[in-house]
């Protein structure tokens, strides 16, 4: 079966799929974001050409392989990329609040369907993980006392391809169209029989590129944690971040692969005509769903984990003392880690497995709130009898914990199968999955930014600020999210955009309520960026020790120098840092050595840049264009191995200057 | 642990006890290769569960046992096997610092593995010849592509090794080059223990009734 077979005009030669046809002129919500969208990357043209900037964003970030500068571009990534996706959220929670009766919306089916499939894969892909992955590439390093990843030149390359793949979904956005399936594309829904068009296509190339990235970023930091930590420090010496990062990358490499496979076998079924989940020709889409499970179950503890070493860094810090239960902590984290990979089936309940495999699969998943709960009562006691400060990062702490204790019950009750007969696909799993995700991942990844900010940037995030961000999010969620709770008992299903019954909506109405109550905290977060960066110098943090903190990142100045620490911290407890000040440690001004360092290399983004060509031509069937876009790859790539001199030093004089700057900075605020 | 204590002693200051003036930390790469090669693995498992899932589903098409000529096979299972014995001579020559030996024996691997590609090739054209090509059902859909990724894994394998030789001709048997050919033959042997599993799993119970 080919592509002709379904399309009326057989393809370009060239072009391929592409015409005047796949831009979507008639659409005017798509070409008033194009034309918002257009102005700004104009302003910023603008801006980098006046003020000649080209050299230096080339030079210092896009060709840097500083874990430092990488991770703060994840992080950059990430929130552009949450500013499309709360788009996304903003407009279906509109639809849904005037769809009723006569009333079709705004969004007629075809595009709604688009918009809560990019929202799915853009908040997972492409928000949550490169935050995540970014303050695991920013953090890591400094509280393992290192200098940088094992491989830096993998770590550049990894960002290119997460950021590629992102830039390859925002370009269906004007260019052809996304996916209409769901975040996972479950076929025969997917197939190309169901969705003929270039939006599954689109999804597929998207995930695969950014894909190779994080499989290759988990490579990395798990070696890196098990190989480049500080003299002294054994595993049970480990920040409990840096604990739970090692566990989230040995999940990414243990499941990302069974992505890429699963979405390879979906686009052998579109693009060659195979068999794997047809209907027809013995395939089988069951096969789809548990596969992609496999990896889609502990993707959302590769999410929260990292986040719960958050907490615990914060819980500590804030609480001045010492976290309760460490090797609790520990043990916890990796039960978490292996039960994750044992309870995917709890997805699909309702397909028909039996009364034996659903009972297993329940249990399992009810297990895993015994080691979370662990967590939380090892938080608690924490703050028991510490002195607790109530700075930015602790509020979100403490907002965490209430609202995640009580998607961590409503997740229980979906892991009882006869309930989750009832509540399946209904708007009561959406209000479970984001009050896990918002509440879990979101909350924790604010409490990390402002927490590390001082460290990366050399000033604190306006506080004012950060407090209207944290309660906006905090009652927007509530009042965004009970309403679907209330209405998934009432059985609404879910990706509906249109209902009859009138007497939904004012559950709706409020839903978008809470919404815009988010767009407020989204809104007060750039404010408070904006804030913190006019009045840096009243925030300034000399000492590289704003908080107080317990881990080494916070025994370097901030933001770090390029060489993270001039001689390698040795460790004697978990909470080395804090060790240090207790028995008056000094730092050392002299003796500094010539300091090895990895060099900056343009490979990362050249091969990132042309593998999104190749998805740009797979996606539109663009044959030529896509072999060419593969052997220029390859020969990238090759040509990147025979570069032998990847390394420098950084001359010891240079240290001293850095360093004396650095003591004439801590001696002139004493 | 010696240059710590070493550091300390040397010192007076109590600070010394927390700091190294001169530290390397371990090499990286043959952990990260591992764990490279254990992601592969998945993949792997991945396509495997595919065709433990629809091997037997014909759909009215041939079946293993009507298709495989075990013969071909077996040879072609004794290319590969022997690639990985001549790997392990080129590590041996380059361990010894004869870089004329290594680079003979990556070429003779690198012979094998063309072999091995060759009769596999064939192999698919003759199969999509006569009408069982990887749209016929989703039995052969999944034997092409487990059997075909594991191809192309011996192909860029090989570009990887033609690539290695050139690399070994013009800086020798330095350390870095050492470590790459490390990591080739890592990635040489894992597709070779991939390959008994295909063999043992497709082709000899496939051709069981």
């Amino acid at each position: 079966m080919t592509m002709s077979e379904h399309t009326l005009t057989p393809n370009h030669p060239i072009l391929g799929r592409l015409s005047w046809e796949s831009i979507p002129l008639h659409e005017p919500i798509l070409i008033g974001t194009f034309a918002m969208v257009a102005l700004g990357g104009l302003a910023f043209l603008a801006v980098m050409f006046k003020f000649r900037l080209w050299g230096p964003l080339w030079k210092n970030w896009i060709t840097s392989i500083d874990h430092k500068k990488i991770g703060i571009m994840y992080m950059i990534l990430g929130i552009i990329m949450l500013l499309r996706g709360f788009a996304d959220a903003l407009m279906m929670r509109a639809q849904q609040a005037m769809a009723f009766g006569d009333n079709a919306g705004f969004l007629p089916p075809h595009h709604y369907d688009q918009v809560f499939t990019a929202h799915g894969t853009i908040m997972i892909f492409f928000v949550a993980m490169p935050l995540v992955t970014g303050l695991m590439n920013y953090v890591v390093p400094l509280q393992i006392g290192a200098r940088d990843v094992s491989f830096p030149f993998l770590n550049n390359f990894s960002f290119w391809m997460t950021t590629f793949g992102a830039m390859l979904t925002m370009a269906s956005l004007f260019i052809g169209e996304f996916a209409k399936t769901g975040w996972l594309a479950f076929p025969p829904l997917s197939g190309i029989m169901a969705s003929p068009d270039v939006g599954v296509d689109y999804y597929i190339w998207s995930l695969q590129i950014a894909g190779v990235g994080t499989t290759l970023s988990g490579v990395n930091l798990i070696a890196t944690i098990v190989k480049m930590r500080a003299p002294g420090m054994d595993l049970m010496k480990m920040p409990v971040f840096t604990w739970t990062a090692l566990c989230t990358n040995a999940l990414i490499v243990a499941t990302f692969p069974i992505l890429t496979v699963t979405l390879a076998m979906l686009s052998l079924d579109r693009m060659v005509g195979t068999n794997f989940f047809t209907n027809d020709l013995g395939g089988n889409p069951m096969l789809y769903v548990n596969l992609i499970w496999i990896w889609g179950h502990p993707e959302v503890y590769i999410l929260i984990l990292p986040v719960f070493g958050v907490f615990s860094e914060i819980v500590s810090t804030f609480s001045a003392k010492r976290l309760f239960g460490y090797t609790s902590m520990v043990y916890a984290t990796v039960v978490i880690t292996i039960l994750s990979y044992l309870v995917w089936l709890h997805h699909f309940f309702t397909m028909g497995s039996g009364a034996s495999v659903n009972s297993f699969f329940g249990i399992t998943t009810m297990i895993i709130s015994i080691p979370t709960g662990a967590k939380i009562f090892n938080w608690l006691f924490t703050m028991y009898k510490g002195r607790i400060t109530f700075d930015v990062p602790m509020l979100w702490t403490v907002g965490f914990m209430l609202t995640f204790v009580i998607g961590g019950m409503t997740g229980v009750m979906l892991a009882v199968p006869p309930a989750d007969f009832v509540l399946h696909n209904s708007l009561f799993l959406i209000a479970h999955f984001h009050n896990v995700i918002i509440g879990g991942v979101v909350f924790g990844l604010f409490a990390g930014m402002n927490y590390w900010f001082p460290k990366a940037f050399g000033f604190r995030l306006d506080e004012f600020w950060g407090k209207v961000c944290f309660w906006c999010w905090l009652v927007g969620f509530w009042v965004a999210f009970t309403p679907l709770y209330v209405m998934g008992f009432m059985g609404v299903t879910r990706r509906m955009n249109h209902f009859d019954d009138p007497s939904l909506q004012i559950w709706f109405v409020i839903a978008a309520i809470g919404a815009l109550i988010i767009a407020g905290g989204i809104g007060a977060f750039l404010m408070q960026i904006y804030v913190s960066w006019r009045d840096r110098e009243k925030l300034r943090d000399v000492t590289g020790d704003p908080w107080g903190g317990r881990t080494l990142e916070w025994a370097t100045s901030s933001p770090p120098p390029d060489y993270n620490f001039a001689f390698t911290p040795v460790v004697h407890d978990s909470d080395s840092w804090a060790d240090m000040k207790a028995n008056n440690y000094k730092r050392p001004t002299k003796g500094f050595v010539d300091i090895h360092m990895p060099k900056n290399t343009a490979a990362g983004f050249i091969i990132s840049a042309l593998s999104f060509v190749m998805g740009f031509a797979l996606v539109w069937q663009m044959w030529a264009l896509a072999i060419i876009g593969f052997v220029a790859m390859m020969a990238a790539i090759i040509t990147h191995t025979f570069n032998y001199k990847r390394d420098f030093y950084i001359k010891a004089d240079e240290v001293v200057r850095t360093e004396e700057a650095h003591t004439r900075l801590l001696e002139s605020h004493v | 642990m010696s240059d710590i204590t070493a550091n300390a002693a040397l010192s007076d200051d109590p600070s010394a006890r927390y700091y190294v003036a001169d530290h390397h930390p371990e090499n990286g790469t043959l952990l990260g290769f591992w764990l490279y090669l254990m992601s592969d693995c998945l993949l792997f498992a991945g396509l495997f569960a595919a065709y433990a899932v629809l091997g037997r589903n014909y759909a009215g098409g041939p079946s293993g046992a009507e298709l495989f000529e075990l013969g071909t096979i077996a040879i072609n299972t004794a290319f590969l096997l022997l690639s990985s014995i001549t790997y392990g001579f080129a590590m041996i020559a380059a361990q010894r610092k004869n870089l004329k030996f290594a680079i003979i024996w990556l070429i003779i691997t690198g012979l094998f593995g063309l072999a091995f590609l060759f009769l596999e090739i064939e192999e698919f054209l003759h199969l999509i010849h006569i009408g069982a090509g990887p749209q016929r059902s989703a039995f052969l859909t999944s034997f092409f592509a487990l059997v075909g990724t594991h191809g192309l894994h011996v192909t860029f394998g090989t570009i990887w090794l033609i690539t290695l030789v050139f690399q070994l001709k013009k800086h020798g048997l330095t350390v870095e080059n050492n470590r790459r050919m490390m990591c080739l033959s890592m990635f040489w042997h894992f597709l070779d223990v991939i390959w008994i599993g295909v063999f043992t799993f497709v082709y000899l119970m496939g051709v069981l009734p």
